[in-house]
């Protein structure tokens, strides 16, 4: 029997912190999910299009300027060298909001929905706008109707261009239809089909490549310019009515964001997408086999809140589940990263104010090598779930070398290996890990044997 | 085993090179199941086969593309009258004239129609059918072939990299690491973690493997001092080499970046070069080896034949195999061409594929391992029909 508190912490947050105390029960842990909204500090939209067009700016200056124009090259790079740092200064405030999340759940969720809706990119563009695009689109929704998160994230720039909406035109649209040269203008299909099959209906969903081509040709008209807030272009917007999942969308005049809206309404509302939902959220959660009963009763609730997923959250933190489970999951390196550092009780504010070559070698690189490349995922599909996926050779060795060597940089004053054990894992660490920690032959390895070790790593 | 590794171990201790040793290169290596070797790459987001083996001779071609797979008149390099190579793969061309480099063009697994990249990717790794249920059947036909593979052993198979791969999951014992792995621990930590770890099947086995491994010293990737964007992929490659030089004869790794649904000539260009940096490095590290070595580069299917409205293409059916390595019948192509014309095609959108994958995977293993034909066709890929030997191997 593990108490509700360190129960709730360790597998709905990101485990026990040295400096808060943990939940008292469901109500307090769900009212918790306030503090993981949208902050002012991320990176806007807007000042990504400003950080863009000074760029621009600086690099006309260096093309007018020539080779000998030393000072406008220096400034180019100079800006560049700002934006990567920003981005990766974005990746840090991921880390310090959850670090600093009362219980963790509410950025647990942030995470898990930004991961279901997961928008990737490797170039520091990319990167701040996958930033703005959590801070944006996810965050606001978490506990608001799923229908307004899907809509939120189809359509904001980040994922209009990580999946290539922005270049999708009507084939018969009147700006196709302007169009003279020999480029073709038509459509792209990756949104409509990871829209149905990862983001609503689940890939077991009994749906066609015909209804992937129609809801394409539905979105067209979404649109990124990366000057001005505009999303829908009625011009580049195919004519005439489509047909997905047997309803008809549009016809009526021209083309609008409107039957879109519908659509995406209609998305959220099919029966198996709270199925879909619910399946993956238990999986998240609670089990890498996700129990039936329970993946039946979230989706229940989903439905019969019309998608309201402050209603899921709440049948999520009252599940028996939780204890009858323990310990079912792996935590994924983000997580075991922002649990190491709770327990350790390092705040926020010191991860904000580490210099970058800091940052980048003890928390971001190191994600890197036990197998999550922060913000970079192979596909739209986001991460792994099943613990074997994380508890492989290499990944584990990643996590005892991290365990090993990076706290005592982080915090020279290292706790007691003995103290860090109760902090962290309180009445829940195994007999092993107790015989263990105080037999360590320094305070550093004390440390790095229960950040390793196999409780801590699971949640 | 045990006694082979303390002796690797106090053999780097004063020197000398392990393989070097006499005694054992003699008992050790001997245990080996075969001289061959074989490399799979998994290539993540579905490679556009006909932009990378461009059928520029078909007419039809130029019909359904106006902006990619231009053909030799844009830089891609004539093969055999027909088909043309993407210009990225330029440094692989004097493989194609050695022999060395050849390709499939149109196969696929047996997944079809909802052209979603992770199942069709779960599918290729299973190397199943599609009467079993994807999300039951948990390991791969590497893992499976292991099974029937009298004296393998854990160091037989490797799969390279930080992620975990399918291909290789299953019971038979195989060996997984990242070149960028470098851990150092002292005995008694190590030995109290162990503890730790003792009733956590998953974590003792992983940590095991982990300390293990490390304890072998296994050299990273530290001679490559040349960075670019290529260099995960030479990494990956060099370790892997590093590994087929000793005990091990399969090694796996996966290269993503394949989805090419806007401004395909940037991202094809991108991945094709790590492709043909991953191959070369391969080729100049096997040295003496590379001559038993086959390369099979796969995806979970091909693209549209159509080019889409942004330059690129979306999911389809049908793609191509790129096979390399010294010990494979390359400067050829080594499978029917279905054709591009309105009928020809799969469902009026992908290129048709002409046959299994899998069943060039498995002539190759029987080529390579002497599998028996039996066990490829009910235990490593159960229900496939394998036919005719499309003799992808040098023979």
């Amino acid at each position: 029997m593990v108490a509700y508190p360190e129960l709730a912490a360790i597998r709905l947050g990101h485990g026990l912190s040295s400096q808060m105390p943990p939940p008292s029960g469901p109500d307090e842990i769900l009212a918790s999910v306030q503090a993981a909204g949208p902050d002012g500090e991320t990176i806007s939209l807007n000042q990504i299009r400003k950080m863009r067009s000074r760029l621009a700016k600086l690099k006309r200056n260096q093309k007018k300027g020539g080779k000998d124009d030393k000072g406008a090259s220096e400034a180019v790079k100079k800006e560049r060298r700002r934006a990567n740092q920003r981005a990766q200064k974005e990746a840090l405030r991921r880390i310090a909001r959850a670090v600093d999340d009362p219980f963790g759940f509410g950025e647990r969720l942030v995470q898990f929905w930004a991961d279901h809706f997961t928008i990737a990119g490797n170039n520091t563009d990319r990167r701040l706008m996958a930033a703005a695009y959590v801070n944006e689109a996810i965050r606001p929704h978490i506990s608001g109707k799923f229908a307004d998160m899907l809509f939120a994230a189809e359509t904001h720039p980040g994922m209009l261009v990580y999946l290539n909406q922005d270049r999708s035109v009507g084939p018969n649209s009147r700006l196709a239809r302007r169009k003279k040269d020999e480029r073709t203008l038509g459509l792209n299909e990756n949104l409509a089909r990871e829209m149905i099959e990862l983001h609503s209906l689940g890939v077991g969903a009994d749906y066609t490549q015909e209804d992937v081509r129609q809801l394409a040709k539905l979105l067209t008209g979404l649109v990124y310019t990366p000057r001005r807030d505009k999303r829908f272009q009625p011009n580049r917007a195919e004519p005439g009515a489509e047909t997905v999942l047997g309803q008809s969308y549009g016809g009526d005049g021209p083309a609008k964001l409107r039957d879109i809206r519908a659509v995406i309404g209609d998305l959220a509302r099919h029966p198996a997408t709270a199925q879909h939902l619910a399946r993956k959220l238990v999986t998240h959660f609670i089990s890498d086999e996700p129990p039936q009963p329970m993946v039946d009763r979230l989706a229940a609730v989903y439905t019969d809140s019309d998608g309201d997923l402050s209603a899921v959250n709440a049948a999520l933190v009252e599940a028996p589940e939780l204890e009858t489970h323990f310990r079912s999951k792996v935590r994924q390196p983000f997580d075991f990263i922002v649990t190491s550092l709770r327990g350790l009780g390092i705040t926020g504010e010191q991860v904000m104010a580490l210099k970058p070559g800091q940052a980048y070698r003890w928390l971001i690189q190191p994600m890197t090598s036990m197998g999550q490349k922060w913000g970079q995922p192979d596909g739209p599909n986001g991460w792994p779930e099943a613990a074997e996926n994380w508890a492989t050779p290499q990944g584990l060795a990643a996590r005892i070398d991290w365990a090993m060597r990076i706290p005592p940089k982080l915090r020279p004053d290292l706790p007691d290996p003995r103290q860090l054990l109760q902090a962290a894992l309180g009445d829940t660490a195994s007999e092993a890990l107790q015989w263990a920690v105080p037999k360590a032959e320094s305070t550093q390895e004390g440390i790095a044997i229960v950040l390793a070790s196999a409780d801590f790593n699971r949640r | 085993m045990l006694n082979r590794r303390l002796f690797l171990k106090s053999s780097a201790l004063i020197g000398c090179s392990a393989a070097a040793h006499p005694l054992l290169s003699s008992i050790a290596f001997a245990s080996a199941p075969s001289e061959n070797r074989l490399v799979v790459i998994i290539l993540r987001g579905a490679m556009d086969g006909l932009d990378v083996f461009q059928p520029y001779g078909d007419p039809q071609l130029r019909k359904l593309r106006q902006t990619i797979s231009l053909g030799p008149d844009k830089g891609a390099h004539d093969l055999d009258g027909f088909f043309a190579l993407h210009p990225a793969l330029s440094s692989l061309l004097p493989l194609w004239k050695a022999g060395e480099l050849g390709f499939v063009p149109s196969v696929s697994t047996p997944y079809r129609d909802k052209r979603s990249h992770f199942d069709g990717q779960d599918m290729l790794e299973a190397g199943t059918g599609t009467d079993l249920d994807l999300d039951r059947q948990r390991d791969g036909w590497l893992n499976r072939l292991l099974h029937n593979m009298p004296g393998a052993q854990s160091e037989t198979a490797y799969s390279v990299g930080t992620e975990d791969m399918r291909i290789l999951a299953g019971d038979a014992p195989a060996k997984s690491w990242a070149p960028e792995i470098d851990l150092r621990i002292s005995s008694q930590a190590q030995m109290l973690l162990q503890h730790v770890y003792h009733d956590d099947p998953l974590f003792r086995e992983a940590g095991s493997e982990a300390m293990e491994i490390a304890g072998q010293g296994v050299e990273g990737n530290r001679e490559d001092k040349e960075g670019g964007p290529t260099r995960d992929a030479r990494a990956l490659a060099h370790f892997a080499a590093s590994r087929l030089n000793e005990e091990t004869r399969i090694a796996t790794f996966s290269l993503p970046g394949w989805d090419s649904h806007a401004r395909q000539g940037a991202v094809l260009e991108r991945a094709l070069l790590r492709l043909a940096d991953a191959i070369l490095t391969l080729r100049k590290d096997l040295g003496g080896n590379w001559p038993k070595t086959t390369v099979l580069a796969m995806t979970e299917f091909g693209r549209t034949a159509r080019e889409n409205g942004s330059g690129g293409t979306d999911h389809g059916t049908g793609g191509s195999m790129l096979v390399a390595g010294g010990a494979v019948r390359g400067g050829t192509v080594l499978g029917k061409w279905p054709g591009l014309g309105e009928s020809d095609l799969y469902a009026g959108r992908d290129l048709m594929p002409v046959a299994d994958i899998r069943a060039y995977a498995a002539w190759a293993m029987r080529d390579l391992f002497g599998t028996s034909r039996d066990a490829l066709e009910t235990s490593v890929f159960p229900g496939l029909d394998m036919g005719e030997n499309p003799r992808i191997i040098r023979g």
